[in-house]
């Protein structure tokens, strides 16, 4: 499997304080990798390294063979890499559907002539972007009765749903999924694996999430990995990972008792 | 209710728009103030005509820095500024070099998209309130230099603009400025209402909203944010253009910071962002001094409590929440 | 005058200046600090302290006379009552509105600036009045180099000020109470910090200091209008900003920064006093897009 993404020697740190430290990673196209670690090791900061919202000190990052440092946040994005975010960040006071579009954003070029003129090519732009927003909210499975809505009067599981219909609209080749499985039911959350799977899977785009559910991590996965104040300590397939006594101590060693006693 | 939650439905207001609720019904509406609008010179004399072609002027100039503040969210506190470069340019090029007014035109938006590029270019990255100080800053200095330099004629401006001709028609009395500008304010009109519905309008929303989540999303918000300024800038070196050959004189205290806030509180009083309300926010701005005349420079001050009192009890201003763009 | 006497002579007009420009920023700097937000109304606050002051001298003068005891007590009154005023419209019009978008809470303080200059307008009718304290104009010369006394009394009043200030900041709870809000607001409200007294006291403070600046502008250049606070405003901003947003000493450091460039900015052939206010806002300009962070500022890595 191709390296489709990696980290190699990452270091962050901000004020003082260490958040990464030499971290080496990588995510293989088409596959579902997690990371996981207990409160504060430093998951959110590298996903904001990796779509360029935080300049690391040092260390590399490459995607798709090109180096992703010097690129600004939306460049990241053009580039291939999407996410979401821990807190649904939809845009209020807009449609469900308006919220979709702005992926198609980065993929379309009409200006401000071609909308004051109503030109062909702008009105075609218009359909696709259109068109394809919709397709990305049925494969999510949101209904129809919802997309001129809006988006923040949606019940939470769906809210988070056009977040990653959203974030699929941009056509990504690498999709980041921050804990998408918090605050869901236990309903959703099948139903939540079963959509990651379907986008690798149908959409043949491979999904890097940070989830504190290890139940839910250990059936999804391909591979895992731990990260623990700012350094991976453990990486593998599901079973190794649970097996590993550093994880473990990292767990316990956090208020984490819970998800170690899951492990 | 508290500043700063989405505003229920209100009132009267409330109920105009539910009466208006068919795409009939709102042409039927429109129709009908187009009426009015095209019959108000002879219904309602000389003096009125005058007062709605500065209404009109407002219109166009709020619906520029209703695209900068309202949709975009750049909070621009000189945007007299590009409305100076208008009127000036036209000024300068008709009185100094003897240009015909239908040239000068093309060059007065060049000159302010320049400027717009120039300002914006580098500071649009900032954030709001930065920004906001930067665009004063930029309106003053435009002023002082208008103020200072011999070729926009010091303090005392220009003079003797030329008054336009199109076609044998000799565009000189009030009644013909006004029938120009309320052309040129329902051009304005369709082109921020399809702005709006476009790729770029909704750019604008997302940015304005939560722009990192935009940024996320692949949208590069600085560009974004400078077509919003640029093209503010040009309804605003339009405005100034009509506004010199109108009025035949300019001086710099018609682009001041007072004048600013003027056109902001256009938008703002209408409801930001609501092409409806923007027209009525400049009405409002026009006419209101005018009805309380005998306040002298007391209404100015109705006028900054007005605004208080709306951005603490509805922000989104007098016009109702959620109707059409 | 020599080259030399003519820079000297700058440098004190420098100074001087930028005592005040750094008065008024270190209010904008210290709301700042704890609210993140830009008070336009602060230079309007500068504008109300000198009318203030001058109702103050008018009204002591019966009592302790117009000299250097009835300014100083005028000052004094001045910043009780501005300081206070601050308070109010903190409570009023600033504090409903901070989990308000961005673009409303700043539109709002653009509204209670243009209440604050209006409201004079309306009540002074656009005049400028005159304040004339019976200080006199004795002083002093440093070879060729003239100081009067009320520069002095004025530089020196300002630098008891910051220095009073400066030691509030450092040495006192709700100095430190301060700091904490203004590097995180949430975790010190979660460590028990009463967040509002201490916006209220910051408030209080930055006020009071705009408004010994306007009494002392007031007396100083013996004039005071409606529209004394916008220019004021902006030029503080551009102190603070120079200083770097956020930071007390910056605040102080870009006052005295802004003060001599202007001062001597004046001096070069071309600029003179009609181009002084754009040599500074270009400053603002140039060092908002080279330098935003300033002098002293920490950069701000403010992110998801």
């Amino acid at each position: 499997m191709a390296a489709l993404l990696h980290l190699n020697g990452v270091t962050l740190g901000f004020a003082g304080n260490i958040v990464l430290q030499g971290v080496d990673f990588t995510v293989d196209a088409g596959t579902i990798t997690s990371l996981i670690g207990p409160n504060g090791a430093g998951k959110t900061s590298l996903f904001n390294c990796i779509t360029g919202f935080y300049k690391p000190q040092s260390g590399s990052i490459s995607f798709d063979r090109r180096a992703m440092l010097p690129l600004k946040p939306f460049q990241v994005t053009r580039a291939g890499i999407a996410r979401t975010f821990q807190n649904v960040r939809l845009f209020r006071q807009m449609s469900v559907l308006e919220n979709v579009m702005s992926g198609q954003h980065c993929r379309t070029s009409a200006g401000a002539i071609g909308a004051i003129f109503h030109l062909p090519a702008q009105q075609r732009e218009e359909e696709k972007i259109r068109a394809h927003s919709v397709e990305c909210l049925r494969f999510v499975g949101v209904g129809q009765d919802e997309w001129e809505r809006d988006a923040t009067t949606l019940a939470y599981g769906h809210q988070r749903r056009v977040e990653i219909a959203r974030a699929l609209a941009t056509e990504p080749k690498l999709l980041l999924l921050d804990e998408p499985a918090a605050g869901l039911t236990k309903g959703e959350k099948g139903e939540l694996v079963e959509l990651i799977t379907r986008i690798r899977d149908e959409r043949k785009v491979a999904v890097l999430l940070i989830e504190h559910d290890t139940g839910l991590v250990m059936r999804i996965s391909e591979r895992v990995s731990v990260l623990d104040h700012g350094t991976i300590i453990a990486e593998g397939i599901p079973k190794d990972i649970q097996a590993n006594p550093k994880v473990i101590e990292a767990y316990l060693g956090a208020e984490d008792a819970e998800a170690a006693l899951a492990l | 209710m508290a500043a700063g939650k989405l505003d229920p439905r209100p009132d009267a207001w409330g109920r105009l728009a539910t009466i208006l609720d068919t795409p009939a019904k709102r042409g039927v509406a429109i129709a009908l103030i187009l009426a009015v609008m095209v019959v108000a010179p002879m219904a309602f004399g000389q003096y009125a005509t005058v007062i709605l072609t500065n209404a009109l002027l407002y219109t166009i100039l709020a619906l520029g820095l209703n695209i900068v503040v309202g949709y975009a969210g750049l909070l621009d506190l000189g945007y007299a500024a590009f409305f100076a470069v208008g009127a000036y340019a036209v000024g300068i090029l008709t009185t100094t070099f003897g240009w015909n007014f239908w040239a000068t035109i093309p060059l007065a938006v060049l000159a302010a998209m320049l400027a717009g590029l120039i300002i914006g270019g580098p500071t649009l990255r900032l954030r709001s309130d930065y920004l906001a100080i930067v665009t004063l800053g930029f309106g003053e200095i435009v002023r002082i230099a208008a103020r200072n330099l011999d070729i926009t004629g010091k303090a005392s401006g220009i003079s003797g603009i030329e008054q336009p001709w199109l076609f044998g028609w000799h565009i000189a009395r009030p009644v013909d400025f006004y029938y120009v500008f309320l052309v040129l304010a329902i051009i304005g009109i369709l082109v921020s209402v399809r702005l709006a519905n476009s790729r770029l309008g909704r750019a604008w929303l997302y940015v304005r909203h939560d722009e990192d989540a935009a940024e996320a999303m692949g949208i590069n918000r600085v560009r974004v944010k400078l077509a919003a300024y640029v093209i503010g800038a040009i309804y605003g070196s339009i405005g100034g253009a009509f506004f010199a050959v109108n009025l035949t004189a300019i001086s710099p205290e018609s682009f001041s910071f007072k004048q600013s806030t003027l056109f902001l509180m256009a938008v703002i009083l209408g409801g930001m962002g609501k092409i409806p309300g923007v027209i009525l926010g400049a009405f409002i701005v026009v006419l209101a001094p005018e009805v309380l005349r005998d306040f002298g420079s007391f209404r100015y001050l109705i006028f900054a409590v007005g605004l208080l009192l709306i951005m603490l009890y509805r922000p989104s201003g007098i016009w109702p929440a959620g109707s059409k763009r | 005058m020599t080259l030399t006497t003519l820079l000297a002579q700058q440098l004190v007009n420098g100074l001087v200046l930028g005592s005040f420009y750094a008065l008024v920023a270190l209010g904008y700097t210290m709301v700042f600090g704890v609210v993140k937000l830009l008070n336009f109304a602060h230079g309007d606050l500068y504008m109300i302290g000198a009318f203030v002051g001058f109702l103050a001298l008018s009204l002591v003068a019966g009592t302790v006379g117009t000299s250097w005891l009835g300014v100083a007590m005028s000052i004094l009154l001045s910043m009780l009552a501005v300081g206070f005023l601050g308070v109010v419209i903190e409570r009023i019009a600033y504090a409903p509105m901070l989990k308000a978008p961005r673009l409303s809470i700043l539109i709002t303080a653009l509204a209670v600036s243009l209440v604050l200059q209006n409201g004079v307008l309306t009540l002074t009718n656009g005049q400028v009045v005159a304040m004339s304290p019976t200080l006199g104009f004795a002083g002093f010369d440093i070879g060729g180099v003239f100081i009067n006394y009320k520069q002095i009394a004025l530089a020196g009043t300002a630098a008891i000020l910051m220095l009073g200030l400066e030691m509030f900041v450092s040495r006192t709870q709700y100095g430190r109470a301060m700091r904490a809000v203004s590097v995180d607001k949430d975790m010190s409200e979660l460590m028990g910090i009463d967040v509002n007294r201490v916006i209220a006291v910051t408030f209080f403070a930055g006020s009071a200091l705009a408004g010994a600046a306007g009494t002392m502008a007031g007396a100083y250049y013996g004039s005071v209008w409606y529209f004394m606070g916008f220019l004021i405003g902006l030029k503080a901003f551009t102190a603070a900003v120079i200083g770097g947003i956020g930071s007390i000493p910056g605040a102080m450091l870009g006052g005295l920064t802004l003060g001599l460039l202007e001062s001597f900015g004046t001096q070069i052939p071309g600029i003179g006093s009609e181009w002084k206010d754009v040599f500074s806002f270009s400053v603002l300009i140039l060092v908002l897009v080279f330098k935003p962070t300033g002098l002293l500022g920490k950069s701000e890595q403010e992110r998801m």
